[in-house]
């Protein structure tokens, strides 16, 4: 059984190799979308203990966006993105091509907006695991959450404790122009995807 | 000045006269406050899961709420509570996204809360006010001096339970 808060090197580089090809496709349409270029930089995978989630991800009060999604078929669980909102008020000044002050309430056609770019963004992650392990996976709608940071990061922290007292999230950061997004990304998967995800992927790579 | 004493999540934290015991932000986690009026003793969990009776690591006791409630109750009858005495608030147990397919994951909070009741009936400490469901985040300050616990939220408002 894959232990998460003692993962090999070796699952972590494929976590970073998930993450790379993920951003790069996730650049990718994102340029498409709003027609500039978008950069990333190598992404970064974090394994925090539950007792540094708060300390590590900032304020706990602070409010987060939380957007989910269901995984089904071969890979079951779901995944998690989220943005801080400052983060959130970028992509919204890159896909509206507007100004917002940094003290804008999110509308709900920018709201819609962002659950559209999660979509892209969890689409983008998941073919990079489809790729990598010919696993079949589809993913429900999106779901949108804007809480404080703890509340929304129990959702998958709750879930790595069935198997564990660490949770583990992509660390991505896109650029277009001056303006930066960071983004986390959560691969939740239930206890049993997790170990065929692992064991798959470790033959391969 | 009161003593302000944090408790992460999984995590819990007992305290005596002139201290405060806060959480932030208690999502579908449960927050368990026991305390004891005469001795002023007061303890609170942030617990995860409703069960520990299929992990397989169960080394953070504060994880599951059947092994973090026994252990917070020992902890306060350490430094001097009286078990009869003790009564129970309990606060949390969201549901964070709202879709209905999120099955596993949507029933967390409930299961959490529910599990919690009944850990503490089985214990036989009466609860004698709770702040649970909803789909929001709280923060929690616990008050040793008059067992005043203050529920916090972005959109929700405060208050006292």
């Amino acid at each position: 059984m894959t232990q998460i808060d003692d993962l090999s090197q070796k699952q972590i580089d494929i976590l970073r190799e998930i993450g790379t090809i993920g951003s790069g496709n996730a650049a990718t349409s994102l340029s498409k979308l709003i027609n500039k270029e978008v950069v990333m930089n190598v992404p970064k995978v974090n394994i925090l203990k539950f007792d540094k989630v708060n300390e590590i991800l900032g304020d706990p009060e602070a409010p987060l966006i939380g957007i989910l999604f269901t995984l089904n078929v071969d890979l079951k669980g779901c995944i998690m993105i989220t943005l801080k909102l400052d983060a959130a008020r970028s992509l919204v000044e890159m896909l509206f091509n507007k100004k917002v002050s940094k003290d804008h309430k999110l509308t709900e056609d920018e709201l819609s907006a962002l659950k559209e770019i999660g979509n892209i963004l969890a689409g983008s992650y998941l073919s990079a695991i489809s790729y990598l392990t010919k696993f079949e996976i589809i993913h429900s709608v999106p779901d949108i959450a804007i809480d404080m940071a703890g509340s929304i990061l129990s959702v998958p922290a709750i879930q790595f404790g069935k198997i564990g007292d660490s949770t583990i999230y992509i660390e991505t950061e896109f650029y277009e122009g001056k303006k930066k997004v960071v983004g986390d990304f959560f691969l939740i998967p239930d206890i049993d995807s997790f170990d065929k995800l692992f064991k798959t992927l470790e033959v391969m790579i | 000045m009161k003593k302000v004493i944090k408790v992460g999540m999984a995590d819990l934290q007992v305290a005596c006269s002139n201290c405060v015991l806060t959480t932030y932000g208690l999502g579908s986690c449960v927050g368990v406050a026991l305390y004891d009026h005469q001795k002023k003793i007061i303890g609170l969990a942030h617990i995860m899961l409703p069960s520990s009776k299929k992990a397989k690591n169960k080394s953070n006791a504060a994880k599951f709420v059947d092994t973090a409630v026994d252990k917070l109750l020992k902890e306060m009858i350490n430094i001097g509570a009286s078990r009869e005495r003790v009564t129970a608030k309990l606060v949390g147990g969201s549901q964070m996204f709202s879709s209905a397919y999120l099955c596993d994951i949507s029933k967390i909070g409930h299961n959490n809360v529910l599990s919690a009741k009944k850990k503490l009936e089985d214990l036989d400490i009466t609860v004698v006010s709770e702040d649970t469901g909803g789909n929001y985040g709280r923060t929690l300050e616990f008050n040793s001096d008059d067992g005043n616990l203050i529920v916090k939220t972005i959109e929700h408002g405060i208050k006292q339970i």
